[in-house]
């Protein structure tokens, strides 16, 4: 919901608190989702984690998420799904080039980010992997702490559930 | 940077010239050796016919080869479809002029593009222009599906792969690398400004090493915004060429403002059309200003023209800005470029012949 979308970027410092404590959480379930299996479990998280990004961010599922370095403005709203800045397009209200009546999401992200005292992210973003559409970022993340924390004892159950 | 002498070295450019640039250099086109050899570079868009007729293009660019370093071949610009900007690029190789061949994310995903990169290289382009596009809405077939696979920042550090790893996006080899100068485009004029510099210091990151931006007709914000890039040293690691045109009138300018996305025109230019007997003059008069203020502007490379459907008034606004004075007769427009490519050819055709007959060597 637009709206809902504005109040996300104007609370992004309290949502991005929010979301490290909830990441703090998640990447403790590592052993538990392996133990599950991660492809068993990513029809469930993913059903959950759509309504509340929806709700929260207007979230397309793109399976990798960004909200934390966007100022809790999805870039996947940006009609021409810019992950890198905003375009040449923007109008002097700060609306958008394609959809006049919404603000840009990359305006919005500057602000809030400002907000939560970072800047927007300026490290390159590798281009949309259109194969993770649909697919839960939770997920993603929770594997990828997992498996820094302890690598070697992944390595192995890896191995043994890859083939499928 | 290397900075050379200013003198025109026949080793440093020409189209798909064998072996690897010169050090320093990314390719060994034309333009980035006057760049990088200090000069104050004119570059200029070409206006895509909507047509299958060569000598439209010919025509076109025969004018604005007398007074610039480099042809712009947009690509369907303003989301409206023309002639294509590789086949404009391949026309205009054949012809021994210098272009840009501008790459938009809109149109096409990544497969087609690191292909047409490589097909572009492969005709003797050694300049390409990375954009995002304008959306499909603005152009003449809303109901097209947006691309976008990648964006400007993506496709620039795609190309850039390309071409110093001499691997594809999935890491897939190439045997010989685009040998191509990199840029992208930049608009100091639209919110968020603050962003702006950061977002030029990203693309330069992502691989830019030229910007050509989009029309400027407000001095100011252009002064805030390069003062904030000298001090992030922007200007000594890419060449930044401020877009400019003619506006024909009053009424033009109002149709851009409110049409044209990206596009900023304060009211005091506006007036200033409605109040000039001949508007028409009274815009180039005005570009011509901008383009002799903009040379003095410290950390500015060049000047980019963009006269949409009005080619014929470049050659005009360049000898009358003066912006070519101090340049010797071999460095104004691709006359130069042009003798030096036949010779370039036929070294290059001998040189294929030698690698075919060693091939056949090694086959029988």
């Amino acid at each position: 919901m637009y709206a809902v979308r504005l109040w996300s970027v104007r609370h992004a410092k309290g949502l991005n608190r929010l979301y490290h404590a909830f990441e703090w959480v998640i990447r403790r379930l590592h052993p538990l989702c392996a133990r599950i299996g991660y492809d068993r479990l990513e029809r469930p998280v993913a059903a959950v984690e759509k309504p509340i990004k929806e709700f929260l961010f207007d979230c397309r599922m793109c399976g990798q998420c960004v909200l934390s370095e966007t100022g809790m403005s999805c870039p996947m709203n940006c009609p021409k799904a810019l992950r890198n800045g905003p375009c040449g397009g923007v109008r002097a209200d700060g609306g958008c080039e394609v959809e006049p009546e919404m603000r840009c999401v990359w305006v919005a992200a500057w602000e809030g980010a400002q907000r939560m005292g970072t800047e927007p992210t300026l490290a390159l973003q590798a281009p949309v992997d259109h194969s993770l559409l649909g697919r839960s970022s939770w997920l993603r993340v929770v594997r990828a702490l997992g498996q820094e924390a302890q690598p070697v004892a992944d390595e192995g159950r890896k191995g043994a559930t890859v083939p499928r | 940077m290397s900075q050379d002498e200013g003198e025109v070295r026949e080793d440093l450019f020409g189209y798909a010239s064998p072996g690897p640039p010169p050090p320093g250099y990314s390719s060994h086109g034309w333009l980035e050796h006057l760049l990088r050899s200090g000069v104050f570079a004119v570059t200029a868009e070409l206006n895509p016919p909507d047509s299958a007729d060569p000598y439209e293009v010919y025509e076109r660019a025969a004018v604005l080869a007398e007074v610039v370093d480099a042809i712009n071949a947009t690509d369907a610009s303003g989301a409206n479809v023309h002639m294509s900007s590789v086949g404009i690029c391949a026309l205009l190789t054949r012809d021994d002029l210098a272009p840009v061949l501008q790459v938009s994310c809109r149109d096409r995903n990544r497969i087609a593009i690191q292909g047409d990169v490589l097909g572009a290289a492969a005709m003797g382009v050694c300049n390409v222009l990375c954009l995002t596009g304008d959306g499909v809405g603005v152009g003449d077939q809303p109901e097209a599906k947006p691309v976008f696979d990648l964006d400007c920042m993506s496709l620039l550090s795609t190309i850039r792969m390309m071409r110093d790893e001499g691997r594809f996006l999935s890491g897939r080899p190439l045997t010989e690398p685009p040998k191509v100068f990199l840029g992208a485009a930049a608009n100091p004029f639209v919110p968020p400004y603050d962003f702006r510099p950061l977002r030029l210091a990203k693309k330069i990151e992502a691989g830019a090493q030229f910007v050509q931006t989009n029309y400027c007709f407000d001095l100011p914000i252009l002064k805030d915004y390069m003062a904030r890039v000298r001090d992030l040293g922007l200007d000594e690691t890419c060449f930044i060429l401020v877009g400019v045109g003619p506006l024909a009138s009053a009424r033009a300018a109002r149709w851009i403002r409110s049409r044209v996305p990206g596009i900023h025109i304060p009211d005091a230019v506006v007036e200033r059309l409605e109040r000039a007997g001949d508007p028409r003059l009274e815009g180039k008069k005005l570009c011509i200003e901008l383009i002799q203020e903009i040379r003095e502007m410290p950390g500015v490379a060049g000047v980019h023209i963009m006269a949409y459907r009005q080619e014929e008034m470049v050659a005009d606004i360049v000898a009358e800005s003066g912006v070519l004075e101090g340049r010797t007769e071999a460095q104004i427009g691709l006359a130069g470029l042009r003798r030096q490519q036949a010779r370039k050819r036929r070294t290059m055709l001998e040189i294929l012949g030698r690698r075919f007959r060693r091939t056949e060597d090694r086959d029988s």
